[in-house]
């Protein structure tokens, strides 16, 4: 957590190189820490893969909820191939033949407790809400895709057909949160595959599935250690390979990989200059440090 | 490409002295941005051409969105505008502050007469290429929010590249105004922005060292992404060592061009020293090559990669790392000792090459490695990024038909300069 401090604060050096700024700078490092603190307190979904039907009744809720085009409900195709959640449907329950039959799958923003996205996003349009959710914000964006690039679930989706695009995903019914609201995947479940509480709350209620039907369960939430830990968290009959989860992802937090750099960014910014006047000064021959330090030398040829 | 670039332009050779003393400014500016040569040469109109089809290109891209002239996607969300235009477009503008270290910070006036050209060039790169993430990016209209927006993203590694890439042109045209002062024949005023050059120079190349590294380390968190033989930690110091080449090798390619197309613009240093710059700035790219080379073996044995060296890609890592990298050293090396300067040009541009491999290889196509129907850039994105490239020349020709930038031309302010002009514009013709 100070470490998180730290690198804002070595963020505000770097970025403006302002010395003024350092003020407010550390006060908000501190609203980070204390965020980061709450982590276990956030809002979070546990998804029992055990129980998924496949009905698809989230998806419906989710395209209704945010007024997003009805899925495509023609094709059952659907479930032969994987989907993927895009900019215009922002969950996917997929179908997978797996060592244990039929299992189905919901997919959508996995909500890191630090994620990637928003550590990428220059502009803060990406924003680990205090609440939980990562919500993105369109009067901030630039559309640089910086956050595609550095999400390892690959879940920001952008709009490459319009002149006004929007970065879209999942953003765990956030408005709906903040009246009280469950968000509207969960609300609609008809199988109780969906659990909304908060992380530590859903974890504890993880392990004690596992406890109490090992046979039931691979001994493994997916979630809790994956990319430094999610805000949806699963449990799954058969080990998540099968159901095309990345199991070689990192077990910290993807933020941490630019940490050793950001960290070097304001030693450079002192040192490189006091370094480099020094050495202009001790290669100077004598007498020579007024030299004319442009272009062309008025007099004198070339040595 | 020289001989058509000269063609257009070595008839160009009017008599340019920068600004008399007296001459009233307007008058000067209308005949300076007069055209000086013929319009109807081959480069010009193949040029002219691929700019319009830029612009069409552009208009389209705006009103229908990237995805109508890209070949981008949701699993490929950067493209050859980035992979080429920006990260390798910025690693050959390094020479800039390769050679304004050489000179201002150590002293080595044997380079002296290239710093102009090589600065000259490195900010139009940055303009022209950093200016191509405008046109990449969905939202341009939100571009001022990381540099005037109260929501700084501090911890993302793009807003220190944003905001060096801003100071960092700020600092070039700099270290470059003198050169625009002594052609609009402003004694005092260059005398001040004279003045300011160390500290620019200082300056850049601190944010230059950031910057550079800085595009490595856009990559760190798509570790998943990216084939083993490329991800390392060490990225952001490997773009950071790759861009002293990578610069050197675009000033010693692109001096062999613009020293016969603009050779009535040069002075007499440069026509003095040439040979001896190139020699000079090829042993330090053999030197940094081998540094780079011993940090990509240690990458390598660090993530304990052997197993993937069997297979195509381990054979396209390896083409890069030897045949690109190795071998250009090996050219490198033996050009400087022998004083072979047809080896040397050849060296810096397979060192070029191989820089813009590895660039891509990072960004597209080892990216994404594991997914079948890879990104290949549309033939749009081709042309713009050609038309960009010519827009460029056009504006690097323009001043450098002008501007002292090669030698010095200013009667005025030093000794006459017409015995190498006027010798050296008939021999061109």
């Amino acid at each position: 957590m100070r470490r998180r401090a730290f690198l804002k604060l070595l963020g505000a050096v770097a970025g403006t190189a302002a010395g003024s700024a350092l003020e407010s700078r550390s006060a908000k490092a501190e609203d980070a820490v204390a965020a980061t603190a709450r982590a276990e307190d956030q809002a979070a979904v546990l998804v029992d893969l055990t129980v998924c039907v496949g009905c698809r009744t989230c998806e419906a809720a989710c395209a209704e909820a945010h007024g997003l085009p009805e899925p495509d409900w023609s094709d059952d195709f659907s479930y032969e191939t994987e989907r993927f959640a895009d900019e215009e449907q922002w969950t996917v329950v997929n179908r997978h033949e797996t060592s244990r039959g039929e299992v189905f799958a919901k997919r959508q923003c996995m909500h890191c407790v630090q994620p990637a996205c928003a550590a990428a996003c220059l502009t803060k349009a990406l924003l680990k809400t205090p609440e939980g959710p990562v919500v993105w914000r369109a009067d901030k964006c630039m559309g640089c895709r910086f956050c595609m690039v550095s999400c390892p679930f690959d879940v920001p989706k952008f709009e490459y057909h319009s002149a006004v695009p929007r970065i879209q995903k999942c953003r765990m019914c956030w408005d709906r949160l903040r009246q009280g609201e469950e968000p509207a995947c969960v609300e609609s479940c008809p199988s109780g595959a969906l659990t909304f509480g908060t992380r530590s709350e859903l974890l504890r209620l993880a392990r004690e599935r596992i406890v109490q039907s090992p046979n039931q369960y691979v001994d493994h939430i997916y979630g809790e250690h994956e990319a430094g830990g999610t805000g949806w968290l699963y449990l799954s009959p058969v080990p998540f390979e099968e159901l095309g989860f990345r199991t070689d992802l990192e077990p910290t937090a993807y933020p941490e990989l630019t940490r050793d750099f950001l960290t070097s960014v304001p030693l450079v910014l002192i040192l490189w200059p006091a370094m480099l006047f020094g050495l202009r000064e001790a290669t100077a021959r004598g007498g020579e440090s007024s030299d004319v330090p442009d272009g062309w030398r008025l007099e004198g040829g070339v040595t | 490409m020289n001989a058509v670039i000269a063609t257009s332009s070595a008839t160009a050779a009017g008599p340019s002295v920068s600004r008399k003393p007296g001459e009233r400014l307007g008058a000067y500016l209308r005949r300076e941005l007069r055209p000086k040569g013929p319009l109807l040469t081959p480069f010009n109109v193949v040029s002219a051409l691929l700019i319009l089809a830029t612009v069409v290109i552009l208009v389209v891209r705006f009103v229908y969105g990237l995805g109508s002239v890209t070949n981008l996607d949701q699993r490929f969300p950067w493209g050859l505008w980035i992979g080429f235009d920006v990260l390798t477009g910025v690693a050959f503008a390094g020479g800039a502050y390769i050679l304004t270290f050489l000179v201002y910070i150590l002293h080595v006036e044997k380079y002296r007469p290239i710093v102009r050209v090589t600065v000259l060039n490195g900010f139009l790169a940055y303009v022209f290429y950093a200016g191509a993430l405008l046109i990449d990016l969905g939202r341009p209209w939100n571009v001022v929010n990381p540099i005037l927006g109260n929501d700084f993203g501090l911890t993302s590694v793009l807003f220190l590249v944003a905001w060096h890439f801003l100071l960092y042109m700020t600092a070039e045209l700099v270290e470059l105004s003198p050169a625009i002062a002594e052609w609009l024949g402003w004694q005092r005023v260059r005398k001040v922005l004279g003045a300011l050059t160390v500290g620019a120079v200082i300056f850049g190349i601190t944010l230059s060292t950031l910057h550079q590294s800085g595009l490595g380390a856009l990559y760190l968190m798509a570790k998943p992404k990216i084939h083993p033989l490329w991800y390392t930690e060490l990225l952001p110091v490997l773009f950071f060592v790759s861009s002293i080449f990578a610069g050197l090798s675009m000033v010693i390619f692109e001096g062999s061009l613009t020293r016969r197309v603009f050779q009535h613009r040069a002075g007499k240093e440069l026509a003095r020293s040439h040979d001896a710059i190139v020699i000079g700035l090829s042993k330090i790219c053999a030197g940094v090559l081998f540094a780079y080379l011993g940090l990509k073996v240690v990458a390598f044995l660090h993530d304990q990669s052997w197993h993937y060296l069997s297979g195509g890609w381990g054979a396209w890592y390896l083409f890069e790392v030897l045949g690109l990298t190795a071998l250009p050293m090996v050219l490198f090396v033996v050009g400087a000792r022998r004083g072979w300067l047809g080896t040397l040009r050849i060296a810096a541009l397979v060192t070029m090459i191989g820089v813009a491999v590895n660039r891509l290889n990072v960004s597209t196509i080892a990216f994404k490695w594991y997914e079948a129907g890879h990104y290949v850039p549309s033939w749009m994105e081709l042309v713009v990024t050609g038309g960009i490239l010519c827009a460029e020349i056009w504006v690097f020709r323009w001043v450098m038909l002008r501007m002292p930038v090669l030698g010095p031309q200013d009667a005025g302010t030093e000794r006459a300069n017409e015995g190498g002009d006027e010798a050296a514009s008939p021999a061109q013709a």
